[in-house]
Order: C-alpha cells, then structure tokens, then sequence
C-alpha cells in the first residue's frame, strides 16, 4: 500500500483539476441505525456507495485485454498483460488496472467482483443528467430533489439515531438526498457558533421560515466535529490522498457501534478527455487513490468488514476508441466495483457485448449489456432485505425490467 | 416609512447584494423608488467593465506565467544535469498549438505548489479561521508565510480582490450581479490548472464584462475565443485529424469544448442537438487556440486561429452546412447557435430561475426568452424586462443567497471594504463555492437544494458568529438591522435581534435571519 501511495504521490501533479478543499471529495450518511442493527442473529450490515463523477473509463480499469479488438481502440494508453507495469490478470480475459494492488488481493481473497459492461439506463452523454440519474435512481433525467439510497433507507426500520461524533460538510450527494435524514462530515475543523445562538435562530427560523428552520435543525444534529488530528487537511493534499483521507474518516465513523451503517461518498475528477494515461499517469493516479480509499474501508472497519458491502458505480463510461487527445470522450458501458467482506467476490460478472466496430453501441462506446440498477437493486436486497416491490416502484421508479441480480453477496 | 419597504428588499436583495451599512440611505432610496433603484446602475457607460491600474491583459498574464514556468524549468534543469538542455528546449516548442504533457505537467505543478494555500488561509495560520469579511488587517498581526506568493497566487488575488471590492462598493449591485451570473453561465475553473487561476479573472474581465449589457451573440464569441475557455475545455489540444497538424502528431479530435458550447452554453441538454452535431462542431472549432510562450502563431496568450490544426472541408451542424471558411466557419455556426429558439428559452430560464425562483414562473421566463428572441440577444432588454416585470416584483423572496452573495452582502452591511481577500476566499471554500473554481464545466448550483442543505446552515451559522465575533463590539446590531430591513423587518426578528445575549449574538443572529438570508 505505502508504496502505491508514494509513487502516486510523486505524480500528484495532475489532480490539481479537482482538487479544492476537500479534494474534490465527500461523505455523507443516514442519521439512524437500521432497527435490525443489532438484532438477535447478529448480522449488522454496512453499506457504502461510492460515486464516481466524471464517468470512468471502465475498459482501462479492467481492461477487456483478451478482446482482439481492445489494443487497437485504446491505442497508447492500453494496458498489456505483460511487463513491469502489466496488468494483473483476473481471469485469462480481463487484466487489472496496475494501480490497484488492493483491489487485486482482495478479489483473490474472493472479497471483490466486477461487474461489466454495465450502464443506467441513461444513454446520451451529459455528465451533470448521467450524474442525476445515476444518484437519484429515476429512468431519465430532469429535476428531482431526493436519491435512490436515500429513499431506501425510508423503507428500513427506523432504530437509534446515529451519535457518533460527525460533523458536517458542505454537500450531500444527490444519491442521499431527500426524506430520510442524513448526516454528513468533512474533513475540516471550523470553531462553531455557540450552542446558544444555534438555538436562538433555530426559535427564529422555527416562526418564520420553516424550510431554514428544517435545513438548520439537520444541520444542528451532526454538531460535533470528528476528532483527531489525522482528519484535518494537510498541506499539500491531492485527489488520491484525500480520497484515502475521507474514507478513513468515514470508515472510523462507521466502525463505531453507534455510528452510521449506510452512507455515500463522492470522488470527483474521473473526466479524462486528454492525457488519459495508462498504466501510469492521470487515470493510474486516480484509481492508486480509489484503491487506497477501499484498503481505508476495509482497515478501518476491522471487525465490521466481514459485513460490508461497497459498491462503486460511475454515470457512465467513456468512448472505446481514444480521441485525438490520449483521453476518452463521453462514452455509455463501464464498469461497477463491489468490494467488501460480504460480496460474493473473485467474480467477473458479465455478458460481454464484444468491441468489434458493429458491437459498439451507436459505434462507438462499450455496449451495455447489464443495467446498473439490477446491480444496486441486488444488493439493497440481500445485503438490507429490501422487497422487490419496493425497489421496482419507490427507490428506482419505473424500473420492473431490471430485476434484482441474485448472488452477489456471500 | 411611508413607501414600499417589501419592494426595496426585493430592489435590494433579489437585484442587488444588499443595502450598505454606514450612510449609504440604501433602503431609503430602494424604497421610495425600487425600479429605478435598480434601474440607476444600468445607465452608466460601461459600468460593467472592471479596470485597474493592477489588472493585466490576458496576454500579459500569459507572459508572466510562461516567464515564471520557464524559470522554474530552467532552475530544476539546472539543478538536476547542467550539461542537460534536452527538457527545456523540448517544453516552450510544445507550448504551440499541441501542448505535451510535460508542458501541462510543469503548469500543474505551478497550480499544486498553491493549492493548499487557499485552504490553509482558511484554516489561519495564526488561529483566524475560514470567514467572511473583515477590515484588512495590520501588515504585522499575521506571521510571514512560509514562502512568498508565485505570480499565479498573486495575480489570483488580485483578481479577486478587485472584484469583491467592486461588489461591496457597488449601489445597488445589481451589475455585478449579472456579472457573477453571466460569468457562472460561461463558468471556467480556476482548479483546472496554473493557466486557468492566472487567467480567472480577466477570462471575466474581457469576456463576460464588456457584454453584460449587449448582445448575447459577441458575448458567446468573446467566450469561446478567449484563452482561459480554450484551455479549460481542452480546445488548444484538439485537432482535426486530417489538418496538417493532426496527421503530423497523429492526433485528433477533443469534443469537450464543442459538447459544453451546446449543453451549457446555448442550447442546452435538451437544445435538439446529436452526437453528430457535437462531434461536428468540434471539427469546426479546431485551429481555435491561443499563441504559447515562443509566439510562434501570434502574440503570446492571445486567441489564434491555426489553419494548420483545422480539420479542412465543409460541415454540417444541427442541420446547415458551413462551408470552409477558416475561423468564420466556427464564428457562424456560434452565431446560429446564438439565435436559436432553444438558445433563447434555456437562457432565459436560467436567468429567471436565478433572479426570482427555483421554479421559474413559466409566464415570465416566455416573455424573457420573446425579448431575447425579437432583440437578437439584447442582454440589457432582457434585463430591463425582468427588472418591468410585476412577477419579479411580486414572487416571495424564496431564494437563499448563495455562499458569494451571502459574504459580498455581510461586507456591504458591515461598510468594510476588504483589503485583502483571505477570508472571503476561505470562506468561499468553507461553504462550498470556491471563486471562480466550480468543480465542473456547468457551474455552480443555483437552487435552495444546494445552498439551504443542512450543512451549509450549520456551517454559515458558523461563518456568521466568527464575522460576528471580530466585528461586533465596533456596530450596532439593531442600527443594521434598520440597514438591512427596516420596517420591513418581522417582530420575530427584531425581537430575536433586540434579546440577544451579546453584540456579537445579536449580530450573527442578524446574518442569519431571512431577511439577510433570502432574496
């Protein structure tokens, strides 16, 4: 790992797109345990959604390298299956991205799987639509104000409200947006107003402007700032360190009895037009940071793990072919990650559609051939007992053709 | 008060930054006459522009940055292999139309070497957290950075100081309203690399500035043929695959400029354009770069049509067929896209949606997108249309400010005029709207989802009472609550106001009323 975290490191210099306070990265989660938490059986399930915006090039993460039309699209920055920077190879298929070690001891481990060639059920090519509707979990786009995870939890009993000490970021995702009531951290320490004056304004919004007396109230819940000097931005930080910062911050959250079970985190930056980069460089920068932000997860839940499902899903994928610039352009197939103690990994799941000009979607972009939200839909369903009829009407709308994907989970 | 104290909060808050503290008679003077409150501001000469003694070309920006990357090559050759002159002979030819990836490394590098320093002004060194403005403070209060501010850093500021200072000093407001409005619309990021922070401000100042009150049209041309837009959106690195360049390099195309100019720009996602229509208009913009550091296609950081790079031929998009015509080919198909039907109702939406709700009244925004329509993109008919409008006057004040106009009207309030922009740059990224650094090409959110989240009260509430806790002992609380509102002001909160506990309460308190807080 610290290796992988040295040599991205030393090539930080890329990420700076992206890069503000918090690294472009954030952290949000329910407000309440799950009743079942702690029932009896002693099952206590985490769930975390990792968002990737910008749409990752998923024939670069796991690059199809058995694919006799593969090398060719994606020309220079293809990965091989050979050399000091080789991809490692998942099955005599599919190679892994070079930067991701721990996701590659973790499939062997059978903690990891792949899904590819998958897709919402978005098909044009805006990244802030794809984004919508990847988060909010409705079929097309348009304005909505809630997330398919947050309308999730609304059909899980309701136990304890979360009191781990979390304190509060700027953003919600999309994805966690809505009725349920959520908490959110980031890593920044800012003094607080005093509890006095919180309450004041809470008694002032409460008479005369109920939505800030909403807003504030949420807001108030999450007031206590996560200790500890490792949570603060360092000088210096880049994309991949703070995505490794986040996740640390929120697997310590999540390990704690009383602390979130289901949460989301956004990793922004995955929008390589130019200069993709392939086994090293721009992209290989970013995935070393996803990878160490899932050995975070995976760490720091300890204990937990055993019972953690992650997936990483991304709005959609990039062009087959490279564009005139050594970077991918909009794109439709990518691929989805599921990491955890209770996936059941070591698995490529695919149908895989080809690369072969005609098998291209509108020719130029992987087919998709598994929806996305079968994907999600599986695992809110195993891994939280979500019934079918709710998933198919309230968390993904007018989403009845993608039935649940079964087997999953360990 | 006799006159309209709900049209002078509107006049004040929904059109403008709202009313200064001190004498200014801001609320007095919305009062008695709100529409030409507002309307004043629109009437002098070029009020948009932003000219200062300190404020450089984007040329001469550019120069500084190439002299200041060159030096730094330069040393780290120097240091590394003296006999090595490889590198730095190989790093200013690529500057040209086709830059190499050392090139946007070492400007990376450059932009990474200041990146934490905006967050760490925000953390305070010397224990003055993330917040809002302040009076400048005294050269010898704070310890010396570690290192003196690059050129980047400096110009960055600057730029930023001119306009938070433009917007705290302003009557009304409602110019640099429109400004931060229209430069949001036509957004670039500032966290796109060391050329991009150096260009932000006069990106805004050449390009969104000296349009606000004229056509839609030269604004879009002003915009897409600047440097700081090329760069952002990648347009210097796309070439037509069959331009001599591209067949040279073996490079192509990069849609990424062409994609944005039609989803957020003009047409919008849903405008009635294609992939065809994308793919196409990146084939007509290719040549549109700017000169690099040798100067080889033109002055250094000037826009540059370079035949060499332009995928020759005639094209098609959304429909017409552009014949060959060097850089006119792309200025008319920006010219159509100006004056198309889903142009006008996008815009106009947007604007609406800005100044008077999150739902647009649907009435108001047909009207809007008819006088853009009839005027061929009269930006100040268009704006003198909402300012007419009853609905804009009528609508409850339902929005929140944004993090921007929330620290620009506590300035204003305040009557400080910041010397230095630390803290609003801090606070800005505290609050999640970093200046002039959207996390992506559409800009920042312009709705109560994303301003009146949870996190964001908590974390102005916090904002508030630390402004509060520095400036408090020196104003009155109820004087600016008389500043702020007036009679227009609840019982509620001037009782809220009245029994604070502290100055310093009652201050923060004040900040964060709705009166302050909506517009």
């Amino acid at each position: 790992m610290e290796t992988t975290m040295d040599c991205c490191e030393s090539r930080a210099s890329s990420l700076t797109r992206r890069s503000l306070l918090f690294g472009g990265a954030s952290f949000a989660a329910w407000a309440y345990l799950p009743k079942f938490a702690r029932a009896a059986e002693g099952r206590d399930p985490r769930l975390i959604v990792v968002i990737l915006r910008g749409a990752l090039d998923g024939l670069a993460t796991v690059a199809p390298i058995g694919d006799p039309d593969y090398a060719a699209l994606h020309g220079s920055i293809a990965l091989t299956s050979s050399g000091a920077k080789g991809a490692t190879m998942l099955d005599n298929f599919f190679g892994l991205h070079p930067a991701m070690p721990e996701f590659s001891r973790m499939y062997r481990e059978k903690r990891a799987a792949v899904v590819h060639a998958v897709a919402t059920s978005y098909r044009e090519r805006s990244h802030f639509d794809g984004q919508d509707v990847l988060e909010s979990g409705f079929a097309g786009p348009g304005r909505v104000q809630s997330g398919w995870l947050n309308r999730a939890l609304e059909s899980l009993p309701r136990g304890e409200r979360v009191t781990s000490g979390l304190a509060v970021g700027p953003t919600t995702p999309l994805i966690l947006r809505g009725a349920a009531p959520t908490v959110a951290w980031a890593p920044v320490a800012l003094p607080q107003a005093a509890e006095d004056t919180a309450m004041r304004l809470m008694d002032l919004y409460s008479q005369r402007d109920p939505a800030l007396a909403k807003a504030l109230a949420a807001g108030l819940q999450l007031d206590k700032v996560a200790k500890g000097d490792d949570m603060k931005p360092k000088p210096g930080i880049n994309g991949a360190a703070a995505m490794r910062l986040v996740a640390r911050g929120a697997a310590k959250l999540m390990a704690a009895d009383d602390g979130p079970r289901i949460a989301a985190l956004a990793f922004d930056g995955w929008d390589t037009h130019a200069n993709e980069g392939g086994a090293t460089g721009r992209l290989a920068q970013l995935l070393g940071g996803l990878d160490g932000a899932l050995a975070e997860f995976e760490s720091g839940l300890a204990a937990r793990w055993r019972d953690t499902v992650v997936v990483v899903a991304t709005e959609f994928g990039r062009t087959a072919r490279i564009n005139g610039t050594e970077g991918t352009d909009h794109g439709t197939g990518t691929v989805a990650l599921l990491v955890g103690g209770a996936v059941k990994g070591g698995r490529i799941i695919s149908d895989w559609p080809g690369l072969k000009p005609a098998n291209l979607y509108q020719g130029r972009d992987l087919a998709p051939t598994t929806d996305l939200r079968a994907v999600f839909k599986g695992v809110l369903h195993d891994h939280l007992g979500i019934g079918e009829s709710a998933l198919a009407q309230t968390v993904f709308p007018d989403s009845a053709s993608a039935k649940p994907m079964k087997g999953l989970l360990a | 008060m006799a006159r309209d104290s709900q049209a002078a909060l509107v006049a004040l808050n929904r059109f403008g930054f709202g009313a200064r503290g001190g004498a200014s008679g801001d609320f007095i003077n919305a009062a008695s006459d709100p529409r030409g409150f507002v309307k004043a501001e629109l009437n002098r000469t070029n009020g948009a522009l932003l000219e200062l003694p300190g404020l450089a070309s984007t040329p001469a920006l550019a120069k500084a940055v190439f002299d200041y990357q060159f030096e730094i090559q330069q040393a780290r050759n120097a240091a590394a292999k003296p006999g090595n002159r490889g590198a730095a002979t190989e790093a200013p030819q690529s500057s040209e139309a086709a830059p190499k990836q050392t090139r946007n490394l070492s400007l990376n590098r450059i932009a990474m070497e200041m990146a934490p320093k905006e967050p760490s002004m925000q953390q305070g060194e010397a224990g003055s957290a993330a917040a809002p403005p302040a009076e400048p403070m005294p050269p010898g209060a704070k310890a010396p950075p570690p290192q003196p501010p690059n050129v980047i850093q400096k110009t960055f500021r600057a730029e930023a100081l001119a306009r938070i200072q433009r917007a705290t000093m302003a009557d009304c407001g409602i110019v640099e309203r429109l400004v931060a409005f229209w430069s949001n619309h036509f957004c670039i990021s500032a966290s796109k690399g060391g050329l991009a922070r150096m260009w932000a401000g006069s990106f805004e100042r050449e390009a969104i500035r000296p349009h606000v009150f004229g056509r839609f049209t030269d604004m879009l041309k002003a915009v897409e043929q600047h440097p700081a837009m090329l760069f952002f959106l990648d347009n210097q690195q796309s070439l037509g695959p069959d331009s001599r360049a591209g067949i040279f390099r073996n490079r192509g195309l990069n849609e990424n400029l062409a994609r944005e100019i039609m989803e957020l720009h003009t047409l919008g996602v849903d405008g009635g354009y294609t992939q065809e229509d994308v793919t196409s208009l990146a084939r007509v913009i290719t040549g549109w770069t700017y000169a690099g550091r040798l100067g080889q296609l033109g002055t250094p950081g000037t826009f540059v049509f370079n035949a060499n790079a332009h995928q020759p031929g005639a094209h098609r998009v959304l429909g017409k067929t552009y014949e060959a015509g060097g850089v006119a080919q792309g200025e008319a198909v920006l010219a159509d896209l100006a004056r198309h039907p889903s142009t006008a109702k996008f815009v106009a939406a947007k604007f609406v949606r800005h100044f008077v709700a999150d739902d647009p009244p649907p009435a108001l925004v047909a009207r809007l997108q008819d006088v853009f329509t009839r005027t061929d993109g009269d930006l100040r008919a268009m704006t003198l249309a909402l300012i007419d409008a009853d609905e804009a006057w009528k609508a409850p004040l339902t929005k929140i400010r944004s993090p921007y106009e929330f620290m620009i009207a506590t300035g204003r309030v305040l009557a400080r005029i910041p010397g230095d922009p630390g803290r609003y740059l801090g606070g800005l990224n505290t609050l999640g709207q970093p200046l002039w650094s959207p996390a992506g090409p559409n800009g920042f959110p312009d709705t109560n989802a994303a301003w009146a989240a949870p996190e964001g009260m908590k974390l102005r509430l916090d904002i508030a009472a630390q402004v509060a806790s520095r400036i408090a002992d020196s104003v009155d609380p109820r004087d600016l609550l008389e500043v702020v509102a007036a009679n227009a002001a609840s019982p509620e909160t001037r009782r809220t106001v009245e029994r604070a506990e502290t100055r310093q309460q009652a201050l923060a308190l004040l900040l964060m009323s709705p009166e302050f807080q909506r517009r």
